[in-house]
């Protein structure tokens, strides 16, 4: 039902108009400005994510997923990152417009992130401890003590055995899957209405990579929050998601339900990407993969920027950018020839 | 992008602000940008260098006191060593464009001919401590072992005399008042006092550079293919730590000259009638008040040979270091 | 953490024997006569000779000698100039002066350069970077005694501001452009390893996450950004403070100050080879036991260095 909504808005490109959506990015558009020249890195990214709700978005690197989030979080470097135009409104509120300050106090508490590497985001200078407490103390003002029996809570709600002791830890001094583990307990001290999690489980062992994906999509429901899975990784997301974004150069090229995007992907990059995924039963074949490269940022094909890595590509596919446009119920695709896609046995 | 030494003064790359920080994880712009064009790192070194005003300001200069050092009649016929009393400390004018000192000599002659002595002092010193320093560096950090540990601990007794202190024990010994050594002599003395004194900070580098190669896959597979520890010294090794020693002798150079005048400024390092900028230091300063012309010139020769290097070192560096770009 | 240190105070001690034996040696034995030019113009006086040849043991092998040197040196005993004043005496009184001195450059240099390289680490590329980069390549290039000179003459000739020289008071106010010179040269050091620092750590992931945590920007700056790039730079102030009380010569002389480097320099000049042995050997001693110190401060810094 609200997927409807949401396709019909992206299709339309409507921005500005006041919703009830938790968060919602809309027509967003980023640079990097180098001394080589201008790399446009998102080009009218639209996407929304409710509370309770798991968005995927999906796609290769070079692909803008990251950069996305870093800009609704406020962390993209700037230069030489720019934005050039569109919104990031949480609860109907253009963040990009608010003043530093403001931006300052949604984030931990209104929209959090959690990222790739534990151990480079985790200061190595700190305990962890020190530095789960440290938001308790700054954002809540509570005394030192407090703060640590709230650190030591938090601990044991994302399963670290032995909380109390931990505490006192050095981020290297923890194991890969307890550091990450942590690092959640850190972004949802404060209670985030919206999770981003960025290639939450890339760093980690296959193993640890479930036990993660698990206690996320625990916390989830339990806290009701939304959350924004961002990855590469086409087998994490099937369980978690109820919905996926697929980004290709900068745009959403396919956004749809689960269910409905692995049983028949509406563009070719999707149906690429899927194809891609090792099958037992073709075991011994070549594996099929997406041929050519991902464009260059600073020179991005003419019409569609998938043209010419695109099996189906016809002239039209070199001269209009295709929109992202409503193919059936709660999806939507940018090609040109999604219905066939769709409509295909 | 943004340079961390002066040469970005004068190439002023683009201004940045900072708003926000953390690096974007994936921009994918650098990936195909890169692939278009192959360059190896020393062409890439190359092409950074020849933008830089600053590279190009200070190898000229270099190459102006090369020559005065090596043809100082090309720039002056005034005779540096002799000079009529009635000419003593006579401001300068058009005759004697930086005046005489006390003893009635040509300044400007002086501070051309000066060139000579700080500049060969300082380049033997160099080549001495590089070749001596980097052996012993590879020596120990190629062999490992009880050899390591003894070379490192004869690196530490030198390294843990203070350098003008220890320079003004060793020349005082050999090259003190009693003692009436030729102007080559004395400069070979100074030379090998810098030298005993630097090397172990050369063999550090070098040792680490080589400890950080050894264990390096290539390495490895070249010892495998059978290669012999002194082909894989030259062919693998020493190309890899070659750049950082490079750069650190291009700077060493000019903290030579520094060091080769304060010594001469002491009156423990080159002597009259070697001339030299520290010598003419020296004589000046009991002048300050009535004739700052005479430390003027010298300091001011002095100071722009000793920045020329340093300042060439430093465009070097950060041309190689592809970090920084 | 214990063997660590106990390792290391035992690798101190070759260190220490070789470069004081090196010293021993250059002084007493290279010269051949020992006593050449030790007394003035005049020949050394047989009584002074014979009194020094027997408590140094100067009739037997450099190995005897430097033992003999060596046992007197722990029982407290530095020997006594050809004047007959104790060299105990000439370090105690001077030596103070020193570490004064030593002090007052290592404040103004953390100061100085840790302010220019933050800021500039900081704002990259603006107006003050600029000019914080030129005025610390002047300062790392020139000989120190270029730079004594410039201000001295600058400050305590030309404009009158302060004296040209120190009293023998001491006092701080008098200590200031001296120590300013002796610390000019680490002071851009430091300046440019708290720049490249806090540039290179500026853009680290933890401070994303700092920032992401909603944490106000000075305590970002202030706690996360800055315990990190610090590391470096007291690491460096404490090599420093070493090879600052290692004595300065040549900033001692200019400002007349009478510390343990001019001291030295003068036993040098006059050939009071008790003196110079006795000042190095003790000078040697801090410089290495500081050196020491910096690697222990080091692991203190940075959890993640730990000694075995």
């Amino acid at each position: 039902m609200s997927d409807i909504l949401v396709s019909e808005q992206s299709a339309a490109g409507t921005s500005g108009r006041p919703s009830g959506r938790l968060l919602e990015v809309d027509d967003l558009r980023v640079e990097f400005r180098t001394r080589d020249g201008v790399a446009k890195v998102i080009n009218g990214v639209t996407y929304h994510v409710d509370a309770g709700e798991t968005l995927a978005v999906l796609g290769e690197s070079g692909s803008g997923k990251s950069v996305t989030a870093q800009t609704i979080m406020g962390i993209l470097d700037m230069p030489p990152g720019h934005v050039s135009g569109g919104q990031v409104r949480f609860h109907g509120k253009d963040i990009l417009k608010m003043s530093a300050e403001e931006r300052r106090r949604i984030r931990g508490e209104g929209i959090a992130m959690i990222f790739q590497d534990s151990l480079s985001a985790l200061n190595p200078v700190f305990t962890v401890g020190f530095q789960i407490a440290e938001q308790f103390r700054v954002r809540r003002g509570m005394s030192r003590s407090d703060a640590k029996k709230r650190a030591i809570e938090m601990l044991d709600q994302v399963k670290i055995p032995n909380a109390k002791g931990r505490f006192s830890n050095y981020p290297h001094q923890f194991s890969g899957g307890m550091r990450q583990r942590a690092m959640i307990a850190m972004s949802l001290a404060l209670d985030p209405e919206v999770l981003i999690a960025d290639e939450p489980t890339t760093a980690l062992d296959v193993t640890v990579q479930a036990q993660i994906m698990d206690l996320l999509g625990e916390l989830q429901r339990e806290r009701r929050m939304g959350l924004i899975l961002i990855t590469h990784d086409l087998g994490v997301v099937a369980d978690v998601a109820d919905r996926i974004a697929v980004m290709y150069a900068g745009r959403i090229v396919e956004e749809a339900d689960v269910y409905d995007l692995y049983a028949k992907p509406a563009h070719p990059y999707t149906l690429g990407l899927l194809n891609s995924i090792p099958r037992l039963d073709e075991k011994g074949q070549e594996l099929r993969t997406i041929k050519g490269l991902p464009p260059n940022l600073m020179n991005i094909p003419p019409g569609c920027p998938f043209n010419p890595r695109c099996p189906m590509a016809q002239p039209v596919c070199r001269e209009k950018v295709p929109p992202l446009l409503q193919v059936g119920v709660g999806r939507a695709s940018a090609c040109h020839f999604a219905e066939e896609l769709v409509n295909r046995d | 992008m943004s340079d961390p030494t002066a040469a970005s003064i004068v190439s002023t790359p683009p201004v940045e602000q900072p708003t926000g920080v953390g690096a974007p994880a994936d921009a994918g712009v650098p990936e195909n940008a890169r692939r278009e064009k192959p360059r190896g790192l020393l062409g890439d070194a190359w092409r950074d260098l020849r933008r830089k005003p600053l590279f190009w300001i200070s190898a000229t200069l270099i190459v102006v006191f090369v020559l005065m050092a090596l043809f100082p009649s090309l720039f002056t016929n005034g005779d540096p060593e002799n000079g009529t009393l009635t000419n003593s400390r006579v401001e300068p004018s058009a005759n004697g464009w930086f005046g005489y000192d006390v003893q009635g000599r040509d300044v400007f002659a002086r501070v051309i001919y000066g060139a000579r002595a700080s500049i060969v002092v300082s380049l033997l010193s160099v080549l001495g401590t590089l070749l001596i320093g980097g052996t012993m560096g590879i020596i120990a950090g190629y062999r490992g072992g009880w050899v390591d540990a003894l070379l490192s601990r004869i690196a530490d007794v030198f390294f843990g005399l203070p350098f003008v202190l220890g320079a003004i024990v060793i020349l005082t010994t050999f090259n003190g008042s009693g003692t009436s050594n030729s102007k080559a002599e004395i400069m070979a003395l100074v030379s090998i006092s810098l030298i005993v004194l630097s090397w172990p900070v050369v063999m550090r580098l070098m040792r680490s550079s080589v400890l950080a190669t050894r264990e390096a896959d290539y390495i490895v597979a070249a010892r495998a293919l059978g290669a012999g520890t002194g082909r894989i010294i030259l062919k693998h090794l020493l190309p890899n730590c070659l750049a950082p020693l490079l750069v650190y002798g291009t700077i060493m150079v000019g903290t030579f000259i520094g060091v080769e005048a304060t010594l001469s400024f002491l009156g423990v390092g080159l002597k009259s009638p070697v001339v030299s900028w520290g010598i003419m230091i020296n004589e000046a300063q009991n002048y300050i008040r009535v004739s700052p012309f005479l430390l003027f010139f010298p300091s001011a020769f002095l100071v722009t040979a000793v920045l020329s290097f340093v300042m060439l070192g430093e465009a070097v560096r950060e041309a190689l270091d592809p970090k920084l770009r | 953490m214990g063997r660590y240190l106990l390792r290391r105070l035992l690798q101190l001690i070759p260190v220490f024997i070789g470069t004081t034996f090196l010293i021993y040696w250059l002084v007493w034995s290279v010269p051949g006569d020992p006593f050449a030019g030790k007394c003035g113009e005049r020949a050394c006086p047989d009584a002074y000779v014979n009194m020094m040849t027997e408590k140094f043991k100067l009739d037997q092998s450099i190995w005897v000698q430097y033992g003999n040197y060596m046992q007197n040196l722990f029982q407290g005993d530095f020997g006594s100039t050809f004047g007959g004043r104790p060299i105990g005496d000439i370090i105690a009184t001077s030596y103070p002066n020193t570490l004064k001195l030593a002090m007052v450059a290592l404040i103004i240099e953390a100061v100085i350069g840790l302010t220019a390289g933050v800021l500039t680490g900081l704002r990259r590329n603006g107006f003050l970077d600029n000019l914080v980069l030129v005025s610390t390549l002047f300062l790392l290039a020139l000989p120190i005694f270029v730079i004594g000179f410039v201000l001295q003459w600058l400050f305590g000739v030309q404009w009158g501001i302060v004296k040209p020289t120190v009293s023998n008071e001491m006092r701080i106010s008098e200590l200031i452009l001296p120590g300013f010179v002796l610390g000019s040269a680490s002071m851009a050091y430091i300046a440019r390893v708290a720049r490249t620092s806090i540039a290179e750590n500026r853009r680290a992931d933890y401070v994303r996450t700092a920032i992401a945590k909603g944490l106000p920007m000075r305590r970002v700056v202030g706690v996360h950004l800055l315990r990190n790039s610090l590391i470096p730079v007291v690491t460096l102030l404490g090599t420093d403070l070493g090879a600052l009380m290692g004595g300065a010569i040549v900033t001692e002389g200019i400002f007349q100050i009478n510390g343990i480097g001019r001291q030295v320099f003068r036993a040098i000049v006059t050939k009071e080879s008790a003196t110079v042995v006795s000042i190095v050997v003790v000078l040697v001693l801090v410089y290495l036991l500081m050196n020491l110190l910096v690697d222990l401060l080091y692991a203190a810094l940075d959890p993640r260095i730990r000694y075995e």
